[in-house]
């Protein structure tokens, strides 16, 4: 029989690996034919690899369960993972399915030591600052296996924004804000000794343990004391544990002590007391908060006189609206104007405010496209809505659109059949619809026929709101 | 009072709060200029002495409180010592911690000053000024105080990863007798509030507390049963979707309350209880199933919930590996979801023996008695009266 030799860098050689792959299962090698062995660098007598264009398809599993083994330090690892490749390509597509499998069984718990060892490596490693340079960390840390490459990723998305190394016995790791670099190992010596928020760090675990629970076993089973010699807070471990148990026999045996304080009656009462007590109050919240709509650069608050007969509620702010801060005075704003001039409504005596206090829109190069609010967002808005119109107190409220509606019914009402005279939860109400609509309506006889009726409704809401006040 | 100083009044004060979850959040990365990840799958950065892990930097914005709650060891009238952090002070200790890899983000509580609405706001501006100022995508999980208004709790929701209002009691009676200022009915609220929010964001594809809302139940500081808290949790994660009901052993506190006197945690019971609650949210266990198993409304001590349910329904075993129903499977003392799920698909490519099943879980000695495989029959093993007594090991408490 003849043996094919193939010789991998030391380390987790995927690239190396795949390559023979290639070659191997192109030139048909049963894996009792290869000898697999790793050298640090191989000689320069040795045969340049051959390289082989070949690709072995194999299943995605499979693949993943290569890219994580191949990390492990035990020598079988590179025999084992050509045993199932062997399989997998013989007639045993399915093979890692069948997790009973000695062969599966044992690469699975190689691939999950090596999960783990990258799992506790995000997890344990520590950064401390280099002295002196404001964005520089530094880190030293023994990984088990090699996983160096595997676990870069994790604190370039964590950590983009600052410099940072990781020193290992196996290699290093560096960011430096743009680009990932691999380099030779590092010592230990050559990170900082200490960090300015290690000893804040310390009193945060040694306060946030309670020694009435201690558990030193399951602790140990989740953080192996192979960690704790780069771990800066288990210094404290040995004290923590010795005290647990007078601390705690100290708290039982303590007299209930009778309190110092007084009752704080006026406070107590005052804790239920939440604002806003006035519309000025409410208006000053909503203009500080954020919005719960993308876009919105500003609140567009409600305007008009307290206690008026008729209050306007329309969807939202506008492109114009947002501009100039004030509701209604884009073109949906001029033609609600124009109808209520026919209706012989005196805007400036009615409130006229949005179910959606900011403009709910797409950029789209210098345009910003208007952006229906959806059931959630209107909800997220209907508490300052109820306020607000508690607060001005109208006679009779006007939803203008199905937003409208959602928000002052708290469910969706088609608006054709629920048109006229309505209810908010209580209080006297109107639906029409929003004068936006009728910009839309493409057929000039059509929009003729609705902005009629629109005016219709603004009168007919106008009566109904002056009976109120009569009555 | 110095930074850190602070930091250890702050941080004693909250570690009764069983919650350190930092998972859920969708997977995201900071942008340029930012600090921080989440993985969808937490990270514990390190652990205490008594087991537990520190994921997220759990503290309080202030122990202060007008409340009187007697399990609490801020509650007003205790003589614990005080302190109050600023909201800088908060976002300086999360930004300089989570640079150094202590921590996966902030676990944000407080004890009630002023007013419910001046507190939570504070909560959420620590929140909205980490995300703000500081691109910081690390996990947020803000508590949230159910009497403030419903704005507040809103805006919080579009900065934090989680919410939590702690239940504490789950019956009306003990609320009233241990935590005169909480209201049942006002927390019910809230957490309906907030779920209907999540529910509409997730179906809108809007970030609100994206990986939902939890709570937390005191285990032993009353008389209810497990019986009774299990039932007030499904009742929870059937009406709220909550993610999680945390269990928390009443732990001895020091200036303990008149009308808790401090004794030892029931940890055991409290670990049962999670046990129980992993049957209904994992294993399709229904809670009616759970509460006939307690006896006298109680989880017995001496072995898990799942074998107590086993030894108690010994007609429904044994079940066989390879041809037994996924739902039987997970029924199967010592055989966990893993498990089930490498069973059902090997079985589909060969006949397993026992031997092939020893390499699927660790706890194979346990599921022989129920367990039926090519090579095995547990036979008669299962009507020996004995049973109980031979699985009722001292077993390692490790769970979480």
């Amino acid at each position: 029989m003849q043996i094919e030799s193939i010789s991998l860098k030391e380390g987790a050689d995927q690239e190396g690996f795949r390559n023979a792959v290639r070659c191997l299962i192109a030139g048909d090698v049963a894996p009792e034919r290869v000898l697999w062995q790793t050298a640090s660098s191989l000689s320069l007598f040795d045969a340049a690899p051959v390289r082989s264009d070949v690709a072995v398809s194999l299943p995605r599993d499979v693949a993943d369960l290569i890219s994580k083994v191949v990390c492990h330090t035990d020598n079988a690892r590179y025999a084992l993972l050509y045993a199932l490749v062997w399989r997998v390509t013989h007639g045993e597509r399915h093979l890692l399915e069948v997790h009973s499998d000695p062969l599966v069984f044992r690469l699975a718990l190689m691939a999950k030591e090596v999960r783990r060892d990258i799992h506790k490596m995000h997890a344990f490693l520590r950064f401390r600052q280099v002295p002196a340079e404001d964005d520089r960390y530094m880190a030293w840390f023994e990984p088990t296996h090699f996983i160096l490459e595997a676990v870069a990723g994790f604190f370039v998305d964590r950590f983009p924004s600052f410099s940072w190394s990781i020193l290992t016995p196996i290699g290093s790791v560096h960011w430096d804000k743009t680009a990932v670099r691999f380099g030779p190992p590092g010592q230990r010596e050559d990170v900082p000794a200490t960090d300015a928020f290690e000893a804040g760090w310390g009193d945060y675990y040694a306060s946030t343990f309670n020694p009435a629970r201690i558990n030193v076993g399951l602790m140990r089973q989740h953080m192996p004391k192979k960690y704790w010699h780069n771990m800066p807070e288990t210094n404290l471990i040995p004290e923590l544990v010795r005290s647990a148990g007078s601390r705690v026999e100290t708290i039982m045996a303590k007299p209930v002590a009778s309190s110092r304080k007084r009752m704080p009656k006026k406070a107590l009462e005052a804790r239920l007391d939440a604002g806003p007590r006035t519309l000025a109050e409410l208006n000053g919240i909503i203009s500080a908060s954020e919005p719960f709509v993308q876009g919105g650069t500003r609140a567009v608050l409600g305007e008009g006189p307290m206690h008026p007969e008729l209050a306007f509620v329309g969807e939202q702010p506008g492109d114009q609206e947002d501009i100039d801060g004030r509701p209604f005075v884009g073109p949906a704003g001029q033609l609600l104007d124009r109808a209520m001039q026919e209706a012989g409504i005196d805007r400036s005596k009615c409130y006229v405010t949005n179910a959606v206090k900011h403009f709910k829109f797409q950029q789209r190069g210098k345009r910003r496209l208007h952006q229906t609010p959806t059931m959630g967002e209107v909800k997220h808005y209907r508490w300052w809505l109820e306020k607000e119109l508690e607060f001005v107190q109208p006679k009779l409220i006007v939803a203008m659109g199905a937003t409208a509606v959602m928000a002052l019914a708290g469910k969706a009402l088609p608006i054709t059949r629920n048109r006229g005279p309505a209810e908010f939860d209580g209080h006297a109400g109107y639906i029409t619809v929003h004068p936006s609509y009728l910009l839309r309506i493409p057929d000039a006889g059509a929009k003729h026929q609705a902005y009629a009726a629109f005016v219709d409704d603004l009168k007919h809401a106008e009566k109904l709101a002056h009976t109120f006040r009569a009555a | 009072m110095d930074l850190f100083q602070k930091l250890k009044i702050l941080a004693d004060a909250a570690k009764y709060d069983a919650s350190c979850a930092s998972s859920g959040a969708p997977k995201r990365a900071a942008r340029a200029g930012g600090l921080g990840s989440t993985t969808g799958a937490g990270i514990c950065h390190a652990y205490t002495p008594d087991g537990r892990c520190v994921s997220l930097l759990k503290i309080l914005l202030t122990n202060y409180c007008l409340f009187d709650c007697a399990y609490c060891i801020n509650r007003r009238s205790s003589n614990v010592p005080r302190a109050r952090f600023s909201v800088d002070d908060v976002v300086t200790l999360t930004v300089e911690f989570y640079k150094r890899n202590y921590i996966e983000g902030l676990f944000l509580s407080s004890g009630i000053i002023r007013s419910a609405d001046y507190t939570m706001e504070q909560l959420m501006l620590v929140a909205k000024k980490l995300r703000r100022d500081h691109g910081f995508a690390g996990y947020i999980h803000l508590k949230t105080i159910p009497e403030a208004s419903p704005w507040l709790i809103e805006q919080a929701g579009l900065w934090a990863d989680r919410m939590s209002i702690n239940l504490e009691l789950p019956t009306d009676a003990s609320l009233k007798r241990l935590a005169p200022e909480k209201d049942s009915a006002t927390i019910s609220a809230a957490m309906g509030q907030m779920h209907e929010r999540i529910a509409e964001a997730r179906e809108e594809r809007r970030r609100f507390s994206p990986a939902g809302q939890s709570t937390q139940v005191i285990v032993g500081a009353d008389a209810t049963t497990d019986a009774d808290i299990l039932s007030a949790s499904a009742g929870l994660y059937d009406r709220f979707k909550l993610s999680r009901v945390y269990y928390s052993a009443f732990s001895p506190i020091d200036h303990a309350s008149a009308l808790l006197p401090p004794s030892a945690p029931p940890l055991a019971r409290e670990h049962r209880l999670y046990q129980a609650d992993w049957l209904l949210r994992h294993y399709e266990f229904s809670i009616d199933e759970i509460v006939t198993t307690a006896d006298d409304g109680m989880l017995s001590l001496d072995v898990d919930p799942k074998l107590d349910w086993a030894l108690k329904n010994r007609g429904k075993f044994p079940v066989c590996v390879n041809t037994g129903p996924r739902e039987m499977l997970l029924r199967v003392p010592g055989l966990g979801k893993k498990a089930v799920d490498k069973i059902i698909s090997a079985r589909r490519h060969t006949r397993l023996r026992a031997a092939d099943v020893q390499r699927l879980t660790r706890a194979f000695n346990r599921a022989a008695s129920f367990l039926v495989t090519a090579d095995h029959h547990p036979a008669r093993k299962l009507d020996e009266a004995n049973l109980r007594a031979r699985m009722t090991k001292p077993q390692q408490l490790a769970l979480l």
